[in-house]
C-alpha cells in the first residue's frame, strides 16, 4: 500500500486519468456552482420566504384549518398508496426475478409504465374511466360512489404514479441473488412462509426499505395526476402541493412557501434517511469487518 | 434408503437435458455422477431432489415414488455448489434452519437444537466457527457448513452438486478425502455431481458417467476405468491416445498401428477407434512387435512419471508416460526416431 502511494507520488503524470490541479479546481467549482444555484439557494429561499413575516405568522400559516386539512390528506394518501405499492412491487419483483413465464418482458415493462408517461395524462385516465362522461361514470352515479373529485380518486392516482418504487428497487436486487439461498430453505423443509420471512426478506430488507422511502416521498410530493383528479375542493380534495399552489395563485406568498417548507422538510428527511439505508445496505452486502446483528 | 431413477427424461426448450434415465442406487452407496458440463448430470441431481419435475419417469426413494412429495418433505439433503448458505445468519443459525422451521408439533427443543447443531460441527470440525458469519468463512469452510446444514434434518439421501466445484486444488483433495471418510462413518446413500474424472474415481462406490443426458456407463471405479464400456469413457477418464481407421479381416488398420482383431474376421470391412492410454505405450530405438515410428518432440521430465510429445509420420501428436528409470535407461533426444509399441490397445467398432 505504502509503496504503491510512493510511486504515485514520483511519477504523477504515469496515471492515466491524472488531471492536473487547475483542471481538478475548475471542474470541482462548477459542479459546486451549480448545485448551490440551482438545489441550495432555491431550498434556501423557501425557508426564507416562509419567515418573511415571522415566526408566528409561519405558525400561523401551517395552523390554519385549510392547511391542516391539506396535511392531513396527503398523509393518509401516502398512508394508503405506500403500503399498497409494497405489497404490489414485492409480488411483482418476486414474479419477475425468481420465475420465469411467458410475458415477462411485458410485465417489466408495464411496471415502468407509470414512469413513461406525464403525471397529467395519469390523472387523465382516472378522470376518463370514473369521471361523469367516463367509462364507468353512469355506474358509479347510479350507485351513488365518487371516485375523481374525492378521496379515492386521489390514491388511485398516487398508487398509479408511484407504483415502480418498490419493484424497481426490488428487481435487481433480487435477481442478483438468485434462487439458491431460497431452494436451500425449500429442502430444508422451510414452507413458504418461513422462507419468505427468514430468508429472502433479511436479504431484501434494505433495498425494501430504500424503495418505500422513495415511494413515499413521491407520493407525498405529487402534484401533476393528483391535480388533475382532485377537483381542488378546499378541505377536501386538496393536498399539501394543491394548497401550495391556491396559495401562491392568491398571491398569498408567505402563506404558501410556509407550506412549502413541510414539503422540503420532508424532503430533506428523505434525503437523510436514503442516505442512511443506501449506507447500511452496503454494509449489509460487502461486510468488510466482522459485525454483531 | 435406496434410490433408483427410471426412465426420466427432462428437456429445457428443445434442448434434452435427461434423456430416458434409468439408475439405482442401493442403500448406503456413495455414488458419482460423472460427465462434461451440459451432460444432464445436474439436472438428474435436481430431479432427485425434487428441485426440478421430470417430464417423463419416476424417481422411487425405498420403492416409493418420490414425486408425490413435495422437495420440503422428501427428506434430502442437498449440498449447491455456490453452497447457497444463509449469508444474514450465523453458522449456527444456518445449521440449525432445519430444525427451527419444522411445524411445532416435530420441532425439537431449544437445548435439543443446540446439542445437535454442536454435535454437526464438530463432526464436520467447525465447532469453533459457529458464531461467524458465512462471508468470513473460507471456501472449504463455508462447504463443510453447507454439508452440516444439510445433515442436519437427518436425510434419508445426501445430494451434492459439484460440491468441490469452486475450490482450489488443495483444498479440493483435502476436502474429497474428507468427505469419503465421513460417509464411511454416517453411510448415508449419497449421490454427488462432478466433472473431475479423478474426484470421482477417488471418491465414489460407483461411477455414473453421462454424456448428452445419457448414461454411457455405470460401475465401480476400477471397472470403467480399466473397461470402459464406450470411445467416450475412455476418451473422458483420463488422457488417451486415439488412432481412427477400419477393421477388415481380423486385423485393425488404425493410422500407424496395424495389429490383430480376431472379433472381426468378416471381409467387409468397419470404421474403428483404437484407445490407448499415455503409460500403455513403451517406446524403444529397435522396431519389435506391432508399433510405429515416431519422432519425438518435446519431454517434461518434471514429476513422478515422465511425458513424452511424440509425432507419427503424419504428424498426429502421440503422448507417452514412462517411469524415471526407463527414461534414464532410454535418454532419447528431442528430434529423435523412436519404436512406439502399445501394450495394449482397445478397439470400438462403430455400429453400421
Amino acid at each position: 500500500m505504502a509503496s504503491l502511494a510512493l510511486r504515485a507520488r514520483s511519477a504523477p503524470t504515469a496515471r492515466a486519468t491524472h488531471e492536473p490541479r487547475a483542471v481538478k479546481a475548475a471542474l470541482t467549482l462548477a459542479a459546486v456552482g451549480f448545485i448551490g444555484l440551482f438545489l441550495v439557494v432555491p431550498l434556501a429561499a423557501v425557508f426564507v420566504e416562509a419567515l418573511d413575516k415571522g415566526w408566528t405568522a409561519y405558525v400561523a400559516a401551517l395552523r390554519e384549518p385549510m392547511a391542516l386539512s391539506a396535511l392531513r390528506l396527503t398523509l393518509l394518501t401516502a398512508a394508503v398508496a405506500v403500503p399498497l405499492n409494497l405489497v404490489f412491487g414485492l409480488a411483482a419483483a418476486w414474479a419477475i426475478a425468481k420465475f420465469d413465464f411467458a410475458g415477462k418482458n411485458v410485465l417489466v415493462s408495464l411496471i415502468d409504465l407509470p414512469f413513461g408517461v406525464s403525471p397529467v395524462i395519469s390523472g387523465m385516465v382516472f378522470i376518463l374511466l370514473f369521471g361523469r362522461q367516463g367509462l364507468l361514470g353512469p355506474w358509479l352515479e347510479a350507485h351513488d360512489l365518487r371516485i375523481v373529485f374525492a378521496v379515492p380518486g386521489l390514491v388511485l392516482a398516487t398508487v398509479f404514479v408511484t407504483f415502480p418504487f418498490v419493484a424497481r428497487e426490488l428487481i435487481p436486487l433480487m435477481q442478483a441473488d438468485g434462487t439458491d439461498e431460497e431452494e436451500a430453505a425449500r429442502v430444508l423443509g422451510a414452507s413458504g412462509f418461513h422462507m419468505f420471512r427468514r430468508v429472502t426478506l433479511p436479504n431484501i430488507k434494505w433495498g425494501l426499505l430504500y424503495g418505500v422511502i422513495l415511494c413515499n416521498a413521491r407520493a407525498m410530493g405529487e402534484f401533476g395526476a393528483v391535480s388533475v383528479v382532485s377537483g381542488h375542493i378546499r378541505g377536501q380534495t386538496n393536498t399539501l402541493p394543491l394548497h401550495v399552489e391556491i396559495l401562491y395563485n392568491e398571491y398569498n406568498f408567505q402563506a404558501a412557501f410556509a407550506a412549502a417548507s413541510l414539503l422540503a422538510c420532508l424532503a430533506l428527511v428523505t434525503l437523510v434517511a436514503k442516505t442512511a439505508v443506501e449506507w447500511r445496505s452496503a454494509r449489509a452486502r460487502h461486510p468488510e469487518e466482522p459485525h454483531v446483528d | 434408503m435406496s434410490i433408483e431413477v427410471r426412465n426420466v427424461t427432462k428437456s429445457f426448450g428443445s434442448f434434452v437435458a435427461v434423456n430416458d434415465v434409468s439408475l439405482t442406487v442401493p442403500t448406503g452407496e456413495l455414488v458419482g455422477l460423472l460427465g462434461p458440463s451440459g451432460s444432464g448430470k445436474t439436472s438428474l441431481l435436481r430431479i432427485i431432489a425434487g428441485l426440478e419435475s421430470a417430464d417423463r419417469g419416476q424417481v422411487l426413494f425405498e420403492g416409493e415414488d418420490a414425486g408425490r412429495r413435495d422437495v420440503r418433505h422428501r427428506g434430502v439433503g442437498f449440498v449447491f455448489q455456490h453452497y447457497a448458505l444463509f449469508r444474514h445468519m450465523s453458522v449456527f443459525e444456518n445449521v440449525a434452519f432445519g430444525l427451527r422451521v419444522r411445524p411445532r408439533s416435530r420441532r425439537p427443543a431449544d437445548a435439543e437444537i443446540k446439542r445437535k447443531v454442536t454435535d454437526l460441527l464438530k463432526l464436520v470440525q467447525l465447532d469453533w466457527l459457529a458464531d461467524r458469519y458465512p462471508s468470513q468463512l473460507s471456501g472449504g469452510q463455508r462447504q463443510r457448513v453447507a454439508l452440516a446444514r444439510a445433515l442436519a434434518v437427518e436425510p434419508r439421501v445426501l445430494l451434492l452438486d459439484e460440491p468441490f466445484g469452486s475450490l482450489d486444488a488443495k483444498v479440493r483433495q483435502e476436502l474429497r478425502r474428507w468427505l469419503r471418510r465421513l460417509h464411511d462413518e454416517i453411510r448415508v446413500t449419497s449421490v454427488f455431481v462432478t466433472h473431475d474424472q479423478e474426484e470421482a474415481l477417488e471418491v465414489s462406490d460407483r461411477v455414473v458417467v453421462m454424456n448428452h443426458g445419457r448414461v454411457e456407463q455405470v460401475g465401480t471405479p476400477q471397472e470403467v476405468f480399466d473397461h470402459p464400456a464406450t470411445p467416450f469413457v475412455m476418451g473422458f477418464l483420463g488422457n488417451v491416445n486415439m488412432f481412427h481407421g477400419r477393421v477388415e479381416a481380423g486385423r485393425a488398420h488404425l493410422g500407424p498401428l496395424s495389429i490383430d482383431y480376431p472379433d472381426h474376421p468378416h471381409e467387409a470391412p468397419r470404421a474403428a477407434q483404437g484407445f490407448a492410454r499415455p503409460y500403455e505405450l513403451e517406446l524403444a530405438r529397435a522396431a519389435g512387435g506391432d508399433g510405429f515410428w515416431a519422432t519425438l518432440r518435446h519431454v517434461n521430465p518434471a514429476g513422478a512419471v515422465i511425458k513424452l510429445e511424440l509425432e507419427d509420420g503424419e504428424t498426429h501428436p502421440v503422448q507417452v508416460e514412462t517411469t524415471r528409470e526407463r527414461y534414464e535407461a532410454l535418454r532419447p533426444q528431442a528430434g529423435e526416431r523412436l519404436y512406439v509399441r502399445p501394450r495394449q490397445v482397445r478397439i470400438f467398432v462403430a455400429e453400421n
